[in-house]
């Protein structure tokens, strides 16, 4: 039995407006893999394949058409502390201060502790995070980087069974966001967390996981294949410029993403729905792959 | 940053200005309602005489004719307001009868039923408010008899509230809180329906209960909207008390104006207005400080 299961999850949407009205819209279909404990596993493709949508459907914000997703052996239903979310919008209590937003956390996951042991284990995360000293500011006052170091601890302060990372790093500026990888792997590596994490950066993929799982374009995305990475820890930015295994692995995973991240094994499916539909739903491939490395 | 630097790097400019154009307007005034010493001369003996029968005139110890200081003139100049203002302030805590209270004693009335009904209303409104911010049909169910309440005048309530509650210190009382319902009705609603979404996750992610959610959570996300909605009410209820006073004869600042209107004594006309207008700056003072304390910088 796998830690995390994610079982034939698909996940369709009505389409709202437009000549297509009453319609369905599938955004992906049939998504099936597993998760081991201690594992960190990272979801690449393109905007609007759906992996984002996949990530709330595996917090419990969102529900899956189809399937479901199965945590320690729990089926997934609604949020909850055995999963933090970290949030591409850092998504910080503007009115508390870096400190309260951290003990917030452990207070709610830990309700009968003292309120000391509740202040040494929110400091213990905020010094592991490298805050120390900005423990009374608030996240208006606080870089990019730093407010996500917050929502980093606050996520692993509560120990969750597995930690979801929604792009953390895309708002943050790419010099500052090398330090924050680096700690992340730290902090993963002290706490033996499991890490899903979805992300548009390669590199970022590459230095940070066991696995990636590569998702074909929206709608009617799938699952296309997982790779492994089997680059030694401790990795550096620095070794991994020249390691054949990245150079190759970069490479395959660009191309991917590049012909059009379509599925090797299956002729390109027959595409249902006009551009108009996509628009509907949101779409706003355009400006995100401006993000995507060249 | 020292006393002594903050002293020295202060800008006394505008505090030059302020005064200066104090004292120009202090002129003008003066100047203005300067009155001309007075001539007899045209005046027959009995024109006199009637003049000085009504109180018009009278004679000093010269015997000389002039015109009766305690017969006011026209507008009264600054100094006739300076000198009611002294007297008025060193019976500031008298009591004389039911009607005659010293100026301490009407503004304390004024805030105290100024406190009571914004207080109230405000708790309502944000409960309220509240309410129908979560519930999007709710929202949508009451929002016209929102704006349509909101834009009724507080004081047009007042005869129905009058006649319902049979009591004009209440009735002053509702009339303010009246005035401070609806634009924190609608800004509470307003702040808690468009609050971002990623809260209410963390919320939901950390298994917050309901009222530990909605203090920790829905509340200070909102509480700009709230103190905007509130601030709004605040000017709209204090505009609204002194006419109430002055309509139902509840005592009061707004009573003091109207009364010394019947007198006849404009000096107190004015003095009243003052007094509106120094205790208006400092409750706006007050409130303002207040709600420094519940908002914070957005990110």
């Amino acid at each position: 039995m796998s830690f995390l299961k994610v079982d034939h999850v698909s996940k369709t949407f009505p389409v709202l407006d437009g000549p297509d009205k009453g319609q369905t819209f599938t955004v992906f279909k049939e998504v099936n893999f597993e998760i081991q404990q201690g594992e960190f596993l990272t979801m690449i493709g393109h905007s609007g394949c759906g992996k984002s949508t996949l990530l709330n459907i595996m917090a419990g914000f969102d529900e899956p058409s189809n399937g479901g997703v199965i945590l320690d052996g729990n089926l997934i239903t609604k949020p909850g502390l055995d999963r933090m979310v970290v949030f591409q919008s850092f998504a910080l209590m503007p009115w508390l201060s870096t400190f309260e937003n951290v003990r917030v956390a452990v207070k709610s996951a830990h309700p009968d502790w003292s309120p000391d042991r509740i202040k040494d284990w929110t400091q213990k995360y905020i010094d592991m995070m490298s805050l120390g000293g900005a423990e009374s500011k608030k996240p208006a006052f606080l870089s990019g980087g730093m407010r996500q170091r917050v929502g980093l601890a606050r996520a692993f302060a509560v120990e969750p069974k597995i930690l979801l990372l929604d792009e953390p790093f895309a708002q943050i500026d790419a010099l500052t966001r090398g330090a924050i990888q680096e700690e992340l792997v730290r902090m993963w590596n002290a706490t033996k967390s499991t890490v899903f994490m979805v992300t548009h950066d390669v590199d970022e993929a590459i230095l940070l996981s066991d696995r990636i799982a590569l998702m074909t374009n929206g709608p009617d995305a799938e699952l296309a294949e997982i790779v492994e990475v089997n680059i030694p820890r401790p990795r550096s930015r620095e070794e991994l410029i020249d390691s054949k295994e990245y150079v190759e692995l970069r490479s395959h995973i660009l191309h991917f993403l590049v012909r059009g991240a379509k599925r090797q094994d299956s002729p390109p499916s027959e595409m249902h729905f006009s551009k108009k539909d996509m628009e509907v739903k949101g779409d706003n491939s355009s400006s995100e792959e401006k993000r995507q490395p060249a | 940053m020292s006393l002594v630097d903050k002293i020295k790097s202060f800008d006394y400019g505008p505090v030059f200005m302020s005064l200066g154009f104090f004292l120009v307007f202090i002129l003008v005034w003066h100047g203005l309602t300067q009155q001309p010493d007075f001539d007899s001369t045209g005046l027959s003996e009995n024109e006199l005489m009637t003049m000085e029968f009504n109180g018009d005139i009278i004679q000093d110890d010269a015997g000389n004719y002039i015109y009766n200081p305690d017969k006011p003139i026209g507008i009264p100049g600054p100094a006739k307001v300076f000198d009611k203002t002294k007297s008025e302030l060193k019976e500031i805590f008298h009591k004389k009868g039911t009607n005659d209270h010293g100026i301490g004693h009407l503004v304390w009335y004024t805030v105290k039923r100024f406190a009571i009904g914004f207080l109230a209303a405000s708790i309502f409104a944000v409960v309220l408010g509240v309410i129908i911010g979560l519930n999007k049909k709710l929202f949508l169910a009451l929002n016209p008899f929102i704006q349509t309440l909101k834009p009724i005048s507080p004081l047009a309530w007042m005869p129905l509230l009058l006649y319902s509650v049979q009591d004009p210190t209440w009735t002053a009382i509702l009339v303010v809180f009246m005035a401070s319902l609806w634009p924190t009705v609608a800004n509470t609603a307003f702040g808690v329906s468009t609050m971002r979404k990623d809260y209410l996750r963390v919320a939901s992610l950390l298994e917050m209960g309901y009222f530990r959610r909605l203090f920790k959570v829905v509340l200070p996300a909102a509480a700009p909207a709230i103190v905007a909605g509130l601030r709004i009410s605040f000017g709209s209820a204090l505009v609204a008390v002194v006419p109430a006073e002055m309509l139902l004869g509840e005592l009061g600042i707004g009573y003091l104006s109207w009364i010394e209107w019947n007198n006849l004594d404009i000096s107190g006309v004015i003095f009243a207005i003052i007094v509106v207008g120094v205790v208006g700056v400092v409750l706006d003072y007050a409130f303002s400080r207040v709600a420094k304390l519940v908002t914070y910088p957005e990110m």
